[in-house]
């Protein structure tokens, strides 16, 4: 009893965190239509920033800056003449993921390091240990942020109204490419914020991202395409499943039964978790 | 107020519209008519900028407009409502409205002037806008276009598919608008409700304008006979 409760704080810890990088990916994927590979080396970005700093406390925002930044870059220089051919795209981001490894190996080399954890995160309380405690906070908050924002800013109406239907956002005056940029940046900085959870419950490498893209896709599916309500519930599924299908099983068998999951799932429900709905004449 | 010539457009290699050119003058009402599939709606969504020109000019209130986005159209104050009551479903009425006098940057106060127009909107604020009725939905979308404060309106089918109590109040408020000076160019099926409203008309077909005259002229049999399906 005592093993199956210690699971729990990891497999939310771990939802925690593809929430923090499927919040992003539901907007790009669900907005803009864009398939980035590129997003998990965004967490690996935020991660090694978190090294090089060697401060959780600064780490934060500057990581966010940071990958924020590089997905800017993405967005601008490649992705945006990429838009409305999503093989394309695919095959364009996967390459800058290749790429951006290579440099990550250049410049840190290619065995992992270690980012020690604050002082002030070591312990814990019952089960659950600061720095699972710590992650899961930084989830909510992120969670909390980008809800503030879409619901209480004019620039996050701006967002879901270009989500919710482009060609109308457009033609009511709305800058879509504007909104696709800042977009872009927000979601790229939360996988970078992502990253630097990630130090805290394990070592950095150059493959890091390449760990959490396939299941923050599988969470943007489950979910619904660019439904924050969708992400959050789909990531707290998948990162439960995940560390008890590991606790009964092994790793691999684990990976073999979440998929398994969710294609099952989207078998019965193809749209996700949740959908767009409306009438709409055919 | 809007001139459109030597128009062409479509969509990847098929061409749609072949040369259209019209003309909305200064409070003008303007209907363009036609079967289904004669360009209508690309028409529209060219004028709009939803579609690239690949020929031809559209001129807008003597600026060159043709190359510029949608938004840039609408912050120049020309303001579409598109085919299909659409709507930004999971915002609320408010937000719909709210989303688009803020893009458009005009003041709150034009969301209150739309609303006297649309009194049917004001106890519906608060709901979804993806739970009204498509009556309701195509208020709201007029509404949305008049809170940008447009000095010329394109209307895309407004009565299409929709209850026939609710196409009078919409017939109304298209009237009126009309009547206070502001020129439209709308495409509509029902020739009694063209008949009515409209100062001149535009038949297409095959991407081509084939007749253009005054209202009076729809009675004409060779008229009819290029609308009859």
């Amino acid at each position: 009893m005592t093993a199956f409760l210690n699971q729990l704080p990891i497999g939310l810890s771990i939802g925690a965190v593809l929430m923090l990088i499927a919040l992003g990916l539901t907007f790009t994927f669900g907005q803009m239509g864009v398939i980035n590979m590129a997003h998990g080396e965004f967490i690996m970005a935020g991660a090694y920033t978190a090294f090089l700093l060697q401060d959780m406390v600064l780490a934060l925002p500057a990581a966010f800056l940071v990958a924020g930044v590089m997905g800017l870059i993405l967005e601008r220089s490649a992705i945006r003449h990429f838009y409305g051919r999503p093989l394309d795209t695919l095959l364009l981001t996967w390459g800058v993921s290749l790429v951006l490894q290579q440099l990550a190996r250049d410049l840190f080399g290619a065995p992992n390091v270690q980012v020690p954890a604050p002082a002030w995160l070591s312990g814990g309380v019952g089960i659950l240990p600061y720095n699972r405690l710590f992650i899961m906070g930084l989830a909510v908050a992120g969670v909390v942020a980008v809800w503030l924002y879409l619901t209480r800013t004019g620039l996050g109406r701006r967002t879901q109204a270009v989500v919710q239907n482009r060609q109308l956002a457009a033609t009511s005056g709305i800058d879509t490419g504007r909104v696709d940029m800042l977009t872009f940046f927000i979601g790229s900085g939360l996988a970078g914020v992502a990253g630097v959870a990630l130090t805290l419950i394990g070592p950095v490498g150059p493959a890091l991202g390449t760990y959490y893209i396939v299941d923050a896709f599988l969470v943007v599916v489950a979910g619904g395409l660019g439904q924050l309500r969708g992400a959050v519930l789909a990531a707290l599924g998948l990162g439960l499943l995940n560390s008890y299908a590991e606790f009964w099983s092994d790793a691999s068998l684990a990976k073999v039964i979440v998929l398994a999951a969710v294609i099952a799932f989207l078998q019965v429900r193809p749209q996700g978790l949740f959908v767009l709905r409306s009438r709409v004449l055919t | 107020m809007l001139s459109v010539n030597g128009l062409e457009s479509g969509y990847g290699r098929a061409r749609v519209l072949f040369g259209v050119s019209l003309e909305v003058g200064p409070g003008q009402l303007v209907c363009v008519m036609g079967r289904n599939g004669v360009g209508k709606t690309t028409l529209l969504n060219t004028v709009m900028g939803v579609l690239p020109a690949t020929a031809g000019t559209v001129t807008f209130d003597g600026a060159d407009v043709t190359r510029l986005k949608p938004h840039e159209r609408v912050r120049l104050s020309m303001g579409y409502v598109p085919q299909g009551h659409q709507c930004f479903p999971q915002l609320s009425v408010l937000g719909n409205l709210l989303v688009t006098v803020e893009a458009a940057k005009q003041p709150k106060e034009a969301i209150d002037e739309a609303l006297d127009l649309f009194p049917a909107l004001r106890p519906l604020l608060k709901r979804s806008a993806g739970h009204l009725s498509g009556g309701q939905q195509q208020q709201l979308a007029m509404a949305r276009a008049l809170v940008t404060r447009p000095r010329m309106l394109i209307l895309d089918e407004p009565t299409e598919g929709i209850q026939p109590s609710i196409i009078l109040e919409i017939e109304a408020a298209i009237e009126r608008l009309h009547a206070a000076g502001l020129p439209v160019l709308l495409v509509e099926q029902y020739l009694d409700i063209a008949l009515r409203l409209a100062d001149t008309f535009v038949i297409l077909d095959g991407g081509h304008v084939v007749r253009t005259g005054a209202a009076e002229d729809l009675h004409q049999e060779d008229v009819r006979k290029l609308l009859a399906v």
